[in-house]
């Protein structure tokens, strides 16, 4: 058994991992992961000033350019459009988990983590955290952009946090697909290509520009019933003030339900990668 | 009765249409340095990310450490330590923030990630290195931070997949030396290379694979007898030269090979060996046009597999 007669080193070894199994070694290596990918971000910062510079344009551009054409009744335009931001925002912001895990799928440091004794999951969490991380770095910049332009808030900073909370949970979940959708290519060029004309539809049929009233009905049918617009509706509702709770419910039921698929989907994919 | 660090039997791996593992079996001692030799696309990087549990065999097994390498997969991996060629490294990192890490995600314990990083950077010749970040590094000084990375957790099993190639001499010559520092640590080295010089330098036993399946097998010392250590490549301008030349040299005792107006001769007795050759042709065959002396390839130790030809 000369093999294991490196043993006392192994020893030593199991012992760690032992007290490390289960539930606080997968937060420990996850926390490690997303500390790398955060800092990678960091360093990579042109990455980081597109993610934030393309929002930015958007309230601008939509504020500014498109604004001055669409009235929506009882409210400011500005202040009705930046729930929509929010949503597109985080919602194209996923497409970054995708290339991101699809970038160390070809750099080969996912064969690495996978040949170490560290939590399956923590590739997959420590990325979606750390995604999730920029979200709010965005969001922050957006928000005071936004109130740069016009924005109030009407309903006050209660409203406001509620909202940005609902946002936030529902990037954490789509970024969960975009995690499985990395795995399956390994060109992070391709895994954009097929995710943005999917997140166009269902952005753009929801009521995050325009009112879905003024939509025909067959296209108010799809646009209603689809996360985004859960989202939109739920934010506006804090945001403006109303009855909210239906439509928060809502919109969390979409993200719970989308985290739970699309984790099971990417934990999958991971494993897959083996065969 | 020790049980071997590496054992492979029977390993099968397709993807799609193309078999990169055809049923292949190897064994490496415990404390030994093996150099599975073969050309691209032959099924080395397979067989390595089998081993190390990164990839399912379709059939097979494989077990490492007495563990087998899909049902024990975890413990596996905590025995196990894999540089790969593709020097998994994070650019974004420094040299130092990328072993502490690995070290963490080894399960090390956090004290011992930083002392351990520290000791390897020391060890590697990282040392003034390793602060910056990984993205300035060399090739080569990207490859012996991948190594060390390998070695964090102090592997008992340590598996390097074509540790020198794309690397100027003299990365190569310090890639070596920590091989061989490892080896003499008592530590079990699986190592793939496109090299038979490399298999030569490292390894004490070699086994060559071609299309998935082992071709051959051997200390460097076998096979060099059997392939010949030099390769004296003989032109003679015109084909019924050649001839000539192939006739005299087969009557002295070598073992030539013709292709066209050329004539090839190997020999395991070192470059001095063409005195003896030229002497062979002397007044049986017109003067060869040109004479080049070369190591011999792993295209020409294939050559020789397929061929079924040996060297005097």
């Amino acid at each position: 058994m000369s093999a294991i007669a490196i043993a006392p080193r192994q020893v030593a070894a199991d012992r760690v991992a032992g007290a490390f199994s289960g539930v606080a070694g997968a937060v420990c290596d996850t926390a490690d992961v997303a500390w790398r990918n955060l800092l990678t971000q960091l360093r990579t910062p042109q990455a980081l000033v597109f993610a934030t510079i393309q929002p930015v344009i958007f309230v601008l551009l939509f504020r500014y350019a498109f604004g001055g054409a669409i009235r929506v009744p009882g409210t400011n335009y500005v202040d009705f459009l930046m729930p929509g931001i929010f949503a597109q925002t985080v919602a194209f912001g996923a497409v970054g988990t995708a290339v991101g895990l699809s970038g160390d799928l070809r750099t080969g440091i996912l064969v690495r983590f996978r040949t170490l004794p560290m939590s399956r999951i923590a590739v997959l969490g420590g990325r979606t955290v750390a995604d999730l991380a920029r979200n709010l770095l965005v969001i922050a910049v957006m928000t005071g952009v936004g109130f740069a332009a016009g924005f109030r808030s009407p309903n006050g900073a209660g409203g406001l946090l509620a909202a940005l909370g609902l946002v936030v949970a529902f990037g954490y979940a789509i970024s969960w697909g975009f995690a499985s959708l990395g795995l399956r290519v390994s060109d992070p060029e391709a895994a954009q290509a097929a995710a943005v004309p999917v997140l166009f539809l269902l952005v753009f049929t929801s009521a995050a520009f325009v009112p879905s009233t003024a939509m025909p009905g067959w296209l108010q049918a799809f646009g209603t019933h689809q996360p985004v617009d859960a989202l939109v509706n739920a934010e506006r509702a804090l945001i403006l003030g109303g009855q909210a709770a239906h439509d928060v419910l809502v919109s969390l039921a979409w993200s719970g339900g989308m985290l739970l698929v699309f984790a099971l989907l990417a934990v999958r994919s991971y494993a897959r990668m083996s065969r | 009765m020790s049980e071997p660090a590496v054992e492979a039997r029977g390993l099968r791996k397709a993807f799609g249409k193309v078999q990169a593992l055809d049923g292949l079996s190897l064994t490496v001692p415990a404390g030994a340095v093996l150099g599975l030799l073969g050309p691209n696309g032959s099924g080395k990087t397979t067989t390595v990310s089998i081993l190390t549990t990164s990839l399912r065999p379709d059939a097979g097994h494989g077990r490492v450490g007495g563990l087998d390498v899909v049902t024990q997969a975890a413990q596996v991996r905590r025995i196990i330590g894999l540089a790969g060629q593709f020097a998994a490294v994070d650019p974004n990192l420094t040299g130092r923030e990328n072993l502490r890490l690995i070290g963490r995600l080894s399960r090390v314990g956090r004290r011992q990630a930083r002392v351990r990083a520290d000791e390897l950077l020391d060890g590697f010749g990282l040392n003034t290195a390793a602060d910056r970040l990984v993205r300035g590094y060399s090739g080569g000084m990207r490859r012996r931070l991948d190594v060390a990375a390998a070695l964090l957790h102090r592997p008992a099993v340590l598996f390097l997949d074509e540790p020198s190639t794309g690397l100027d001499p003299e990365s190569r010559f310090a890639v070596w030396d920590s091989v061989r520092d490892l080896a003499r640590s008592g530590a079990t080295v699986l190592l793939t290379t496109q090299y038979l010089e490399e298999a030569d330098a490292l390894a004490d036993q070699v086994v060559i694979i071609s299309a998935g399946r082992v071709a051959d097998t051997g200390t460097p010392a076998e096979l060099k007898s059997r392939f010949g250590t030099v390769l004296f490549q003989l032109d003679f301008g015109r084909q019924e030269d050649a001839q000539a030349g192939h006739m005299a040299l087969a009557a002295a005792g070598y073992r030539p090979q013709r292709d066209g107006a050329g004539v090839q001769v190997r020999s395991a007795a070192g470059s001095g060996e063409l005195a003896g050759v030229l002497r062979a042709l002397g007044g049986r065959a017109p003067d060869p046009v040109s004479v080049a002396v070369r190591e011999p390839t792993l295209d020409d130790v294939f050559l020789s597999l397929t061929s079924g030809g040996e060297a005097a």
